[in-house]
């Protein structure tokens, strides 16, 4: 964005007399925009991979069907989307449908993406394949099993539960009147697709609902990711953002930690490639928007924090399950009190992640450890280590379960066979680029 | 052959090099920084509990230099034959990113304002025949006034806890009456005492002296620096010195610098990268680069810069300036030459206090940088007039953690016993119930104490290693005897049944084989005349303008206080001046 002065200041001298310097401004700032909205809609996490050219795709996934692969959406003519015309971008972007007219794997957001303006396809449009360096690099071959490799059925599937972009954008723009929060309404509906991961999908993996307005459903935590239990984004007080300031959204979304808690998991690269690239009036209209929705989980008690776990560990009583194991293993960073020294070293007490139905997130941090990446505002990246070489599963069964109930949390028990089940499946503990931080 | 080109070198990876590269990054250069050892990561060095291994830490030396590839030469006296230090203990210099700015404990002191112009200031009270025969005694060439700023910038980085005395004039607090007037307060409030240091402080006090708390870059609460560097805060684990802090608690250019000067596009960090000689030109008075063996690949590689900053440990600075023929030799005989002239230590010694039993003093408490300390005998603080010695030393319980290996070896010797229910009975007393003192004193630069190249033994890479001439003298030794002899009243007032004070004895020789401190200073000295200083007031080479060189080789004489303050308040002055003028118009900024 530091590109704007200049060009406020160029443009100031040379409008009048070069139209074409002007008109070159114009595709300048326009190519930005894009940038920006490539950085909103988070594209780098499934289109961009750690030492290949930006954009160029080869990110796999694996579902229960088999393993796709992201394509290449650099303007390369060959592999990438350099013969999309406009209007085939803005279909395979709001429709999921390819220019060959077949149909996208739902991975691509497009029930999301449907509510994106023309203004925001033609910007992004003009960015992937002005913006973009082209990269001939072909996108792998797809191992999904038949009958699922067959793209028509998804035909259906794209009829049943992906809103037409017209009706999408429709409502997303009318769902309040408040221009901030209908900013953020379109933020987090649209291009930031928060809902991908964060809302509850249906028998026909659809998401529940797609907007603010069809219901509590939205945005109530997702099923498992790579591992990781996207939460609520509602306002549940114990397992959502019933507890999180304005300000504490807005500084998680820009730096992955705030006075609650920290990023790990497939959240950290949202915030690396995404959200720490968004202004300060986006992410405030983020949060406001998201702090209007009300709890799906209705009948959940105030947290308020007890002392009682504490005031035991401090007398060296360490009779409770897995308190022992707490204070030789994790005490040192997150404290007898379980306040944690935030934002450097979260709390776990009144940690909404800790207080989670489904204990896998804990669970997987505990065993493989965590690195929070650095952001551009916040260049520390600090790492929790792995207890799996230290703990073993009832071990960890035991310290999670310390962690679920003390200080006022009142989550349920884990047992061994749980963490077992997890350990079979664990997600690298940097889920930014793989690697461990430099700090 | 077209060599890589940077604008600035910098060779090592610690404090001081650190320092000069976010500057220079910051004023716009393209900066490559050259480090000998390997990359360090909290995230590996620091994961805890593992990082909290006593053995692999502290006792196998984990974050030190592996002297089987280079380390120096030692003898006492100019007519002995020196021998390679062929295993760490009397001084432990870093390797790897943040060299010992990572293993160090956090003592953040600035100066006493007198010892920046020690020798003005004892001719002025004392007269010139106050100086011992044989004592280069030098000024620095710069003041505390001029210094103050950096200081002041070095504490916002590091997140320096402590309690000022006096701020811009006014008294603020609690602090050391002797400091120098400061500009701001601590960006940290003072970390708490532990049990030993409120004890030694009221004695302290009720003995009518004046004891301050030591500034900590141990933090005392979460910090974030004006780099966006977050630290936590300590937990007085006790895992400081020799070790990478788990909590980013404990200041480190790997934790207050790196994270935010790996962000800049102009910045290159080169690990593993072991540097032979700062190559000159033909005239050699201007350097044009660097040359440095990859130690992984054994290749060397020479790279072309416009600027180079030696700013690896006080020695190996010395080491390169004398591989690579900067400044001319020093040599005792003729008294002539700057390069390896006025090197010195600290004159430290350690003693022991016991409290009756009922007084626990958990020595396995503790933070690196914590501790009270006063400085009534500390450099021109008091008079030396009837003494006659130059000098002094603060006396002050540093309680930084015993770790239970270093207890256990610690206790038993000098006439008791080191095994049976004795030794373990002293062992639990003295872990449970004991204060360690220090007397951590200045140390004199005399002409027969100096660095040079040994004419016989050389490193794995083929250079002859750096040869150290030190020992004790009579000046130091006495000083020491003087300020220890003040302990023992504080140690009465503070209900002490039994003390073993420690001093130093008339003359006896430096003994490498027992840890005294990592301390090391002078060698390649900053001040005002090219005939006794190896570098101007500015740490810029007398002899080529374009070599700045910063460290503790710049002090003339070795302080009472920890080294690492006034390292980084020069760093910054170097690069203020650097960045304000030097790159305006390269040349020498004093001229010879």
């Amino acid at each position: 964005m530091k590109i704007f002065p200049f060009l406020a200041f160029a443009g100031g001298i040379f409008a009048l007399s070069h139209h074409t310097a002007s008109a070159n401004d114009d595709k300048t700032a326009l190519i930005e925009e894009g940038r920006y909205l490539a950085a909103a809609s988070d594209c780098a996490a499934c289109h961009s991979i750690k030492n290949k050219p930006e954009y160029s795709g080869g990110v796999s996934f694996t579902l229960p069907v088999g393993t796709i692969h992201s394509t290449n959406i650099t303007p390369d003519m060959e592999h990438g989307i350099g013969k999309y015309t406009e209007a085939e971008f803005g279909r395979a972007l709001r429709e999921g449908i390819r220019r060959d007219g077949s149909t996208l794997y739902p991975a691509m957001p497009y029930p999301s993406y449907a509510r994106l303006t023309d203004h925001d396809v033609h910007a992004l449009y003009t960015y992937f394949h002005e913006g973009v360096s082209a990269a001939a690099i072909p996108t792998p071959e797809n191992g999904v099993r038949w009958p699922f490799s067959m793209r028509w059925p998804l035909m259906f599937w794209r009829w049943a539960f992906s809103p037409a972009p017209a009706k999408a954008q429709e409502k997303t723009l009318h769902e309040f009147a408040d221009a901030q929060m209908a900013r953020g309404a379109y933020l987090v509906e649209g291009p930031a697709h928060c809902g991908a991961c964060h809302s509850p999908r249906g028998l026909a993996m659809q998401e529940k609902a797609l907007t603010a307005s069809d219901g509590t459903s939205y945005l109530a935590g997702g099923a498992m990711i790579d591992g990781w239990i996207p939460t609520s984004l509602r306002q549940e007080n114990r397992t959502g953002l019933g507890r999180w300031s304005e300000q504490d959204i807005v500084d998680f979304l820009k730096t992955g930690r705030n006075m609650q808690g920290e990023s790990f998991g497939a959240m950290t690269s949202a915030i690396v490639h995404g959200t720490q690239h968004l202004t300060e009036s986006d992410l405030h209209a983020m949060a406001k928007y998201l702090q209007a929705l009300q709890p799906f989980d209705r009948n959940q008690t105030n947290w308020v924090y007890d002392p009682t776990a504490t005031i035991a560990l401090r007398k060296a009583d360490v009779s409770a399950r897995g308190a022992k194991l707490y204070v030789d293993n994790c005490a040192a960073c997150h404290r007898t009190d379980g306040k944690g020294y935030p934002a450097v070293l979260p709390p776990l007490a009144g940690n909404p992640v800790v207080m989670g139905k489904d204990p896998a997130s804990l669970v997987h941090v505990v065993q493989t450890g965590a690195t929070l990446p650095k952001t551009e505002a916040a260049p520390s990246a600090f790492t929790m280590p792995d207890f799996m070489h230290r703990l073993n599963d009832q071990q960890v069964a035991d310290v999670v379960t310390f962690i679920r109930h003390a200080w006022g949390n009142n989550a349920s028990a884990v047992n061994a066979e749980d963490v077992a089940k997890l350990r079979k499946d664990m997600p690298p503990r940097n889920m930014a680029d793989g690697e461990i931080s430099i700090n | 052959m077209t060599k890589k080109h940077a604008d600035a070198i910098v060779v090592g990876a610690g404090w001081a090099g650190s320092i000069l590269a976010k500057e220079l990054t910051e004023a716009g250069l393209s900066v490559i920084m050259l480090e000998r050892g390997s990359e360090r990561t909290t995230a590996v060095e620091g994961a805890y509990p593992d990082s909290i291994d006593e053995l692999r830490g502290a006792i196998r030396k984990r974050l030190f230099q592996n002297l089987s590839q280079t380390t120096v030469t030692v003898r006492n006296t100019i007519e002995q034959t020196a021998l390679p230090y062929r295993q760490l203990a009397a001084f432990l210099p870093g390797e790897g990113v943040g060299g010992a700015g990572l293993h160090w404990s956090g003592v953040h002191f600035r100066v006493s304002p007198e010892d920046l112009r020690l020798r003005s200031s004892v001719v002025e009270r004392y007269g010139e025949k106050f100086i011992p025969e044989g004592m280069n005694l030098q000024d620095y060439g710069v003041t505390y006034a001029e210094l103050e700023p950096f200081f002041d910038k070095a504490e916002k980085v590091f997140g320096t806890s402590g309690e000022a005395y006096r701020v811009n004039g006014k008294i603020v607090g609690n602090g050391n009456i002797f400091d120098g007037d400061r500009s701001d307060n601590f960006p940290l409030p003072v970390m708490k005492d532990t049990f030993t240091a409120s004890t030694f402080r009221a004695a302290a006090t009720e003995a009518g002296y004046h004891p301050y708390s030591l500034p900590a870059a141990n933090a005392s609460s979460q910090y974030t620096n004006p780099y966006g560097c977050q630290m936590g805060p300590c937990n007085f684990c006790g895992y400081c010195s020799g070790y990478d802090c788990y909590l980013y608690s404990k200041a480190s250019p790997n934790v207050n610098i790196l994270p935010a000067l790996r962000q800049d596009p102009g910045f290159t960090l080169i690990s593993d990268a072991h540097v032979l000689r700062v190559d000159l030109d033909d005239t050699r008075s201007k350097a044009t680069g660097v040359t440095y063996l990859e130690t992984k690949t054994q290749k060397e590689v020479s790279l072309s810069a416009d600027l180079v900053i030696l700013s690896a440990f006080q020695f190996h600075n010395v080491h390169l300036m004398l591989l690579s023929g900067i400044g001319k030799p020093y040599d005792p005989i003729s008294n002539t030459g700057t390069t390896g002239r006025n090197f010195v230590y600290q004159t430290i010694t350690s003693s022991r206090v016991w409290l009756p039993p009922s007084k626990y003093t958990n020595q396995f408490i503790g933070a690196g940088g914590v501790g009270v300390a006063i400085d009534d005998f500390n450099s021109m603080n008091f008079d030396h007039g009837p003494l006659g010695f130059v000098g002094g030393s603060p006396v002050w319980v540093n309680q930084a953690g015993v770790k239970p290996i270093a207890a256990a070896i610690g206790t038993g010797g000098g006439g008791t016993p080191r095994w049976g229910s004795a030794y373990k009975g002293a062992l639990i007393d003295t872990y449970k119930h004991s204060i360690g003192i220090d007397a951590h004193g200045s140390n004199m630069a005399y002409r027969d104490v100096y660095l040079d190249l040994d004419p016989t033994w050389k490193d794995a890479y083929g250079q002859p290693l750096l040869r150290m001439t030190f020992t004790w003298k009579d000046n130091d030794i006495r000083m020491n005897q003087y300020v220890v002899s003040k302990i023992e009243p504080i140690a009465k007032a503070m209900g002490a049944t039994k003390a073993n004070l420690v001093h130093l004895n008339a003359g006896q020789p430096f003994d490498t084989r027992h840890y005294q401190t990592t301390h090391l200073g002078g060698g390649a000295v900053m001040g005002t005349d090219p005939k006794t200083s190896a570098l101007n007031r500015y740490l810029q080479s007398w002899d080529v303008s374009n070599v700045f060189v910063i460290g503790s080789n710049a002090f003339p004489q070795g302080m009472g206080y920890n080294p690492t303050g006034m390292v980084a308040a020069l760093a910054y002055w170097a690069a203020y001046h650097i960045r304000t003028t030097y790159l305006k118009s390269p040349g020498p900024l004093v001229q010879a």
